[in-house]
């Protein structure tokens, strides 16, 4: 049993290559045949049902109204979700502050925003004047200089950016503390014995790094910011879902305009989908020292090379 | 002789578990001093309370004759403010065991980012100067290269250029080769050797009794947070007299 037990040590490049017949998953085969039978009813349903009418759906897809109301709800996520953003990070540090008030009131404001619906919120902003009939600048409990009634500022819009941001702050707040908390703590010493005070050391060593585990939540949280919106048709902001109930309560085309809605909404989801993917892409860099993963366009390329050789692929590839 | 670090009778506890227990000790300027000892000695801790990184809760510790951590004004002790606490760890270089790189920065932007950012140097005499530091440690070719992608051994020694960048009238080593491949060990000891030739007080935290023995003006043998006997490197490794240092270095010899 003493006896070495390497058998050669030349480099063996003579190795013979394994060629074996793959083993069949018929229950694949099984399962993809079920999928698309299903797939097939749902689209039969749709294209054949006679109660929609599909050129009703081609005439509104790039009517005017339909398109400032998408306009607008492109307006609304977009500042809701800077607003969302900014908040979360100011939260989020007072979250994690040695300043036990500080901690306190960011946990309060999470607490509240992340514990009552959203819907809700809208509308409590939206009737923010029957307990605030007035705002003004002044100094509290001594002069006003300037004030004006509460419904003058706080109009739809206003409201549904407010509203939507404000909520956003609090599920933000949360994403940016995880990802400050993934930095390992040895990044925080090695910043604090160089010298650097707490605020650059945030901004210089933390922040940065923080980002990469930051943004794909956040690319989920700007998609469902996209939807959200459609929320504030309660309090007729006029973004895309209320502009289609506004048409369809005047012609009763539910169904085509609602089409219409869904379509836009997938297109946009659609293009940040793609997005996310390339600035994930981007802050993966210098990340890791294994290769970036590919771009869907190099995938389909890949797929179309592996069509095109049907023979059992045997020794490691090019 | 002046003198870069005394500690007089320093002591440190985390709630009941006392981890310093009245370390008394002196560094010379130009000296190096070699601390040795089990895990949970306190030889970090006390390492970490030089730079501030921890406070004391007893005794007295001076750095370049300057209290650390508090001003005394009359007999009344003050804290020091932040901003005060960062000016003096600018002056003293820690090298960790676990490296700890900026992972988003290249190896010369590690070096180079405390200068700029701290010292308020010009980018460009920064970078100049990171390169050259690189270079002082054996990896000039990896200036632009991300830490993931370099060698245990290699980031320590970036790790040691960005230390030196700040240009440190003290340097702390906390078991800088612990973490490192045997293989690797060798090429970061060379760095600290040369570091100790061109005249650098170093405070050395570390497990290599060889390298102890090359390099050290004086050992340091600790356990269970005191200073159990100090001397010449022969004097602690070859031919130690306290019974718990033999027992040690029984073990690790």
């Amino acid at each position: 049993m003493s006896t070495p037990v390497v058998l050669g040590t030349a480099e063996d490049s003579e190795a013979e290559s394994i060629v074996a017949i793959p083993v069949r998953h018929y229950w694949r085969w099984v399962g993809a045949v079920a999928c698309l039978f299903v797939a097939f009813l749902v689209v039969r349903l749709f294209a054949l049902s006679p109660n929609i009418q599909w050129s009703d759906v081609w005439h509104y897809v790039a009517a005017r109204p339909i398109l400032q109301g998408l306009e607008l709800t492109i307006v609304f996520t977009v500042f809701a979700m800077a607003l969302g953003v900014a908040l979360g990070v100011v939260i989020a540090v007072m979250r994690m502050s040695v300043n036990p008030v500080l901690s306190a009131v960011s946990w309060f404001y999470i607490w509240l925003f992340r514990g009552t619906p959203l819907l809700l919120q809208i509308l409590i902003l939206y009737n923010i004047a029957l307990i605030l009939p007035r705002v003004g600048i002044g100094i509290p409990y001594t002069a006003v200089w300037s004030s004006t009634a509460t419904n003058n500022i706080m109009t739809a819009a206003v409201v549904a950016v407010l509203a939507l941001g404000l909520n956003e702050g609090a599920y933000m707040a949360e994403i940016v503390r995880a990802g400050i908390q993934v930095i390992d703590h040895g990044q925080t010493e090695a910043g604090l014995a160089l010298g650097m005070k707490r605020s650059l050391l945030f901004r210089l060593i933390v922040l940065p790094q923080a980002m990469r585990a930051i943004i794909p939540p956040t690319g989920n949280e700007l998609i469902g910011m996209l939807k959200n919106t459609s929320l504030v048709s309660v309090i007729a902001a006029e973004e895309l879902l209320t502009k289609a109930q506004i048409i369809y309560a005047g012609n009763f085309k539910v169904i085509e305009l609602l089409i219409v809605a869904a379509f836009w909404y997938l297109l946009v989801t659609t293009v940040l989908t793609f997005g996310q993917f390339y600035v994930e892409r981007h802050y993966a860099r210098g990340a890791s020292n294994r290769a970036l993963p590919p771009t869907p366009l190099q995938r389909l390329k890949a797929q179309f090379r592996w069509v095109g050789a049907r023979v059992p692929r045997t020794g490691g590839g090019e | 002789m002046t003198v870069m670090v005394e500690a007089q009778k320093v002591r440190k506890h985390f709630g009941h578990l006392q981890v310093l227990r009245g370390i008394s000790l002196q560094v010379p300027t130009g000296g190096v001093v070699c601390l040795i000892g089990p895990s949970g000695s306190g030889k970090s801790t006390f390492l970490r309370c030089i730079n501030h990184l921890e406070k004391i809760d007893g005794g007295r510790l001076y750095v370049d004759g300057e209290l650390v951590g508090y001003k005394q004004k009359g007999d009344k002790l003050y804290e020091l403010k932040d901003s005060e606490v960062c000016n003096k760890r600018a002056e003293i270089g820690m090298v960790f065991q676990s490296f700890n790189l900026f992972p988003h920065l290249t190896a010369r932007e590690n070096v180079a980012i405390a200068p700029m950012r701290v010292k308020h140097e010009s980018k460009a005499a920064a970078a100049e100067r990171a390169v050259e530091l690189l270079a002082r440690v054996g990896l000039a070719d990896k200036a632009g290269v991300y830490p993931r992608q370099l060698s245990g051994g290699q980031q320590q020694r970036v790790a040691i250029a960005r230390a030196m960048a700040m240009e440190p009238k003290l340097m702390l080593f906390d078991e800088p080769t612990s973490a490192l491949d045997p293989e690797l060990v060798g090429e970061v000891l060379d760095v600290i050797l040369k570091l100790a030739e061109d005249g650098m007080t170093m405070i050395v935290v570390t497990h290599e009794m060889g390298f102890a023995r090359e390099v050290a003006s004086s050992v340091v043998f600790m356990d269970g947070g005191c200073a159990v006997e100090s001397g010449t490197p022969n004097e602690i490794i070859t031919n130690p007299q306290h019974e718990r240092t033999k027992s040690f270095l029984s073990k690790v010899l």
